[in-house]
C-alpha cells in the first residue's frame, strides 16, 4: 500500500513504538507517586519534557502534555480567553483554521467574546496589514495556523509575531500541528509565537498525544482540574508512555528535518510539473511556495470520492482535503474561503508525504494517476 | 566570533589590603574549578581585574551562563577586540551594538580610554568619531552622558583595540574558600541549602552532613539531599557530603528519652555527631538553617539545650529571616524545587506529638545519662559515607534509548 495521507495521520515509527512498549512495561508507575517506581517514571517524564523543551527552545516547565492537537488548540483558545478576559474579550484568528479553533471561537463568541476572522488571499495567505488594522487594546489572543492542513499554505508567522507584539499585548498562538517536524518552527527569544500546539500522531508518534508549549510561563486557565498535575494546568495522571514516545518522535523528526524537507520539495516540484501536463483539467490549490509535504488539487467536474476509490483500487491511498471533515457533504470552509472555481470545488484531493514516503512511491502514484485519468476522462479530453 | 575574552571585575576583595593576592588566586582557582568541563581556560589575573580568554562561542555561552553564580565577582563583560585601524573599529562597534537595535529607545554614550598614547586620535577625537559613526545607524539611540543605558567602552591598548558594551552583574560576595571551611547540616528542607549558600557567599567552603535513617527515610530523600549538595557547587566550589547512618541513634533516643524531650535529644545527638565530623574534616564551624521561632527546636531555650554539647561556633545565617524571604532565596538559587519534594527526612520521622518548646537542659541531660550514646555516636561517625560533588554527570543510560 502506498500511503499518501500523512497529514491525516502517520504510521508510528518502529523505534517510537518500541519506546512506547518499553515504557509501559518498565515505567508504568504513577509519576506522581513517591515510591521508587513513581520517582523513576517521573524522572523519565521530566527528561521527555526537557527534550521537547530543548527542541522548541523553551523551558521544561513551559511544556504541557495533552491528549492531542484538538485538545491543545482548544486549551490554548479557552485557556487564554478565560485568563485574559479582564483585559479584553477580543480575539483574532483566520477563516482557514482547523475546526478545533473555529468551533472554539464560535463557542466563545456565544459567550460574549468578539472574534475577528482574517481572510486569506487566493494562495491561502493572510494579510499582515489586515492583521495590524484589527489589533486593538482589548485583543487578548491571536491564533494563526502555521501550515494549513488542507492546502499547505504557510503563514508569515515571524512577521505576524512582530506585528502582534509591537502593537498589542495579545498572546500569539500558533497551531503548528501540520508544520512541526516538516518546517522549522520554534520559539524565538523575542519575536515569535507565544504558544505552540503540536500533535503526536502527525509526527509518527501515537494518537492521543500532544503538546501545548509556551515561550514564557504559561498564563492560562486550566480546564481540567483535580490532582494538579502538569503544574496545575492539566490535571489527570500523565500518560507517560505517550509523552515519552512523543519526545522520541519529535527528536527523530527534527533530526531528519533538513533531509526530509529537501525530499518534500523535490516531490512537490515534480508533482506540480506533472499536474501541469493536464492543463486546465486539473487545478492545483496548493501554492508553489506552500508547505512542500502537502499538495492539494482538484479535477474538473470530478467528485473527490470517485478518484479516491479509483486510486484505492490501485493500492494507493490519497484523501480529500481534510480527514476531519471528509464525511461531511458540504464544501470545506477552506475551499470556500479560497473562492475556488465551482467546477473544482467538490473534488479537492490531498496528497501528503511523511517520513516513510519514497521516490518510487511518487513515481508509482503518477503512473497510476495517469491511468485513472485515462479511464475516467478518456484519451481525447487530454 | 566578535568576543575574544571576558573581563571580570572583582567584588569586595578590592578592599582587602595584603590578603588581596590570596583572594585573587582563590577566585582564579574557583573559576577554573567551576568550568572544569570546558577546560582549558586561559585566565590572566591582574591586580584589578581578571581576563578569561574565549576560543569559541560554545565556551562563551557556558561562561555567560555560569559566571553570574561565582562568588567574588562584582561584574563582568564580554570584550571584543580589533586592530588599531579606525575602519575596523567602526565596523566592530556597529557589530557589537547591533544587539541593541531592537531594544526600544536607548540612551547611549561612547567612553574612550587611551593607554596607548601613540594612537593618532586623542580621546575626544576618537569619542566624537565613533559617536558620529554609530548614531546615524541606530534610530533608537539618543546620547546621554550621565547614566546612559548602554556605554560602549573603547580601550586603546598597546596591543589592540578592546571594546565592550555589556556589564553583567556578578554574584558579589567573596571567593568560596577565602574564609575557611564549615560543616553544613543539610536536612533536605528549604532552609539548610539557603544557609549554606549564604555562608558560601561570605567565602566559606562547605562540607555538608546529612542524617540518614533507613528504612524510615527513603533513598528518594537521600537522592534529594545529594541533588541539593550538588546544586550548591555552582557557586564556585566543590562540596563534600557526609551521610551519617542515623537510625540506630535515633531509635535509641526514641526508646530511652521521654517523648516530649526526644526531639531535643535527637538534635543534641546530631550536633555531637556533626561536631566530631567537623573535627575530622578540619572545618572550623557548623552551619545550620535554623530560624528563630520557626519550629519547636528553634526557640532560644531549645537552641540553648542543643548548643550545650559543643563550644564550636554554630553559624545560623537565617536566624532572623522570615520563611518567605528564605523561600525567595531558595527559588533564586534553584534549590526550592528540589527541597519541596515530599519525602520524609530524619527530622520528621519520629516527631513527637507535643515537643517541648522550652526544654530544660538539666532534665534532658538527666534522661540521656542512662544510655551509652557515645558508643553509638562513634559508630555513626565511623560508618559515614562521603560523596564529592559535583559528580561527573552519570547519564541515565537506560532512559537515553527511550528518548
Amino acid at each position: 500500500m502506498i500511503y499518501l495521507d500523512n497529514s491525516a495521520t502517520t504510521k508510528p515509527h518502529k523505534e517510537v513504538l518500541a519506546t512506547f512498549m518499553q515504557v509501559n512495561e518498565l515505567y508504568y508507575a504513577n509519576p506522581a507517586s513517591i515510591h521508587r517506581a513513581g520517582v523513576e517514571a517521573n524522572t523519565l517524564l521530566a527528561k521527555a519534557r526537557e527534550q521537547i523543551a530543548q527542541l522548541l527552545n523553551t523551558e521544561a516547565n513551559h511544556v504541557l502534555f495533552t491528549a492531542g492537537g484538538t485538545e491543545s488548540n482548544n486549551f490554548a483558545f479557552y485557556g487564554v480567553a478565560k485568563k485574559g478576559n479582564f483585559r479584553g474579550k477580543h480575539i483574532i484568528t483566520t477563516e482557514i483554521e482547523h475546526p478545533s479553533i473555529l468551533e472554539a471561537a464560535k463557542r466563545l463568541q456565544s459567550e460574549g467574546y468578539e472574534i475577528d476572522y482574517l481572510k486569506p488571499d487566493k494562495n491561502g495567505v493572510i494579510s499582515l496589514d489586515e492583521l495590524q488594522k484589527k489589533l486593538r487594546k482589548e485583543t487578548i489572543l491571536v491564533s494563526i495556523m502555521h501550515v494549513n492542513n488542507e492546502m499547505g499554505a504557510i503563514q508569515p508567522i515571524e512577521e505576524a509575531a512582530t506585528i502582534i507584539h509591537e502593537n498589542s499585548r495579545a498572546m500569539f498562538h500558533v497551531d503548528a500541528i501540520q508544520s512541526f517536524g516538516k518546517l522549522p518552527i520554534t520559539f524565538k527569544d523575542e519575536a515569535g509565537p507565544d504558544i505552540l500546539s503540536l500533535s503526536g500522531h502527525k509526527i509518527h508518534a501515537l494518537k492521543g498525544s500532544g503538546v501545548l508549549a509556551f515561550r514564557k510561563k504559561p498564563m492560562i486557565e486550566p480546564f481540567l482540574v483535580g490532582g494538579g498535575q502538569e503544574f496545575g494546568l492539566r490535571s489527570g495522571t500523565v500518560a507517560v508512555p505517550q509523552a515519552v514516545a512523543f519526545a522520541k518522535a519529535a527528536r527523530l523528526a527534527i533530526e531528519a528535518l533538513p533531509v526530509q524537507l529537501e525530499k518534500y520539495k523535490k516531490w512537490s516540484t515534480n508533482l506540480h510539473e506533472y499536474f501541469a501536463q493536464f492543463g486546465s483539467e486539473i487545478f492545483v490549490l496548493s501554492p508553489k511556495n506552500g508547505a512542500a509535504h502537502i499538495l492539494s488539487f482538484s479535477v474538473r467536474g470530478l467528485k473527490g470520492e470517485i478518484l479516491i476509490n479509483a486510486m484505492q483500487k490501485r493500492n494507493i491511498i490519497i484523501s480529500t482535503s481534510s480527514a476531519c471533515s471528509s464525511k461531511q457533504t458540504k464544501t470545506s470552509h477552506v475551499v470556500e474561503a479560497l473562492n475556488v472555481d465551482g467546477q473544482f470545488k467538490n473534488g479537492v484531493l490531498r496528497l501528503s508525504f511523511g517520513a516513510f514516503t519514497t521516490n518510487e512511491e511518487i513515481e508509482e502514484f503518477k503512473e497510476a494517476f495517469t491511468a485513472v485519468m485515462k479511464e475516467l476522462k478518456g484519451d481525447n479530453e487530454r | 566570533m566578535k568576543f575574544k575574552e571576558i573581563l571580570v571585575r572583582y567584588g569586595e576583595l578590592s578592599t582587602k589590603g595584603r590578603n588581596k593576592k590570596d583572594f585573587i588566586n582563590r577566585l582564579r582557582d574557583n573559576v577554573r574549578y567551576s568550568f572544569n568541563d570546558i577546560m582549558p581556560l586561559k585566565i590572566r589575573a591582574e591586580r584589578d581585574r581578571m581576563f578569561i580568554e574565549i576560543e569559541n562561542d560554545e565556551k562563551l555561552n557556558v561562561l555567560m551562563d555560569r559566571l553570574p553564580h561565582v562568588f567574588g565577582i562584582q561584574s563582568f563583560s564580554p570584550v571584543a577586540s580589533c586592530g588599531k585601524d579606525l575602519d575596523e573599529m567602526k565596523a566592530l562597534a556597529l557589530d557589537i551594538l547591533e544587539d541593541y537595535r531592537d531594544a526600544g529607545d536607548i540612551t547611549f554614550k561612547v567612553e574612550v580610554h587611551r593607554t596607548d598614547k601613540t594612537f593618532p586620535l586623542n580621546t575626544h577625537e576618537l569619542q566624537r568619531e565613533m559617536g558620529a559613526t554609530i548614531l546615524p545607524q541606530f534610530s533608537n539611540f539618543t546620547v546621554q552622558v550621565k547614566k546612559p543605558d548602554v556605554t560602549l567602552r573603547v580601550e586603546v591598548r598597546e596591543d589592540a583595540i578592546y571594546m565592550m558594551a555589556q556589564v553583567i552583574q556578578g554574584a558579589g560576595g567573596m571567593p568560596v574558600g577565602s574564609n575557611g571551611k564549615s560543616l553544613l547540616m543539610l536536612s533536605g528542607g528549604i532552609d539548610s541549602p539557603v544557609a549554606g549558600y549564604l555562608m558560601m557567599k561570605r567565602g566559606v567552603r562547605i562540607d555538608a552532613i546529612h542524617f540518614f535513617s533507613p528504612p524510615y527515610t527513603s533513598d528518594n530523600a537521600l537522592q534529594k539531599v545529594k541533588e541539593l549538595a550538588n546544586g550548591l557547587t555552582k557557586f564556585g566550589a566543590n562540596v563534600r557530603l557526609h551521610v551519617i547512618p542515623f537510625t540506630e541513634l535515633q531509635v535509641a533516643v526514641k526508646d530511652n528519652v521521654p517523648d516530649n524531650m526526644s526531639m531535643t535529644s535527637t538534635r543534641r545527638m546530631m550536633m555531637k555527631v556533626a561536631d566530631k565530623v567537623r573535627e575530622e574534616v578540619g572545618a572550623l564551624g557548623i552551619v545550620t538553617g535554623e530560624s528563630l521561632g520557626q519550629v519547636a527546636s528553634q526557640t532560644l531555650e531549645s537552641l540553648t539545650a542543643i548548643n550545650d554539647v559543643t563550644s564550636t561556633p554554630i553559624l545560623r545565617p537565617l536566624i532572623s529571616a522570615d520563611k518567605l524571604d528564605i523561600i525567595k532565596i531558595a527559588m533564586e538559587i534553584g534549590t526550592y524545587e528540589t527541597s519541596i519534594q515530599p519525602f520524609e527526612d530524619c527530622c520528621t520521622v519520629f516527631t513527637p506529638a507535643s515537643p517541648k518548646t522550652k526544654p530544660r537542659l538539666d532534665k534532658v541531660q538527666h534522661f540521656e545519662s542512662f544510655t551509652q550514646f557515645d558508643e553509638l555516636i562513634e559508630r555513626a561517625v565511623k560508618n559515614r559515607e562521603t560523596y564529592i560533588f559535583p559528580q561527573k554527570e552519570v547519564k541515565e543510560d537506560k532512559f537515553t534509548d527511550l528518548l
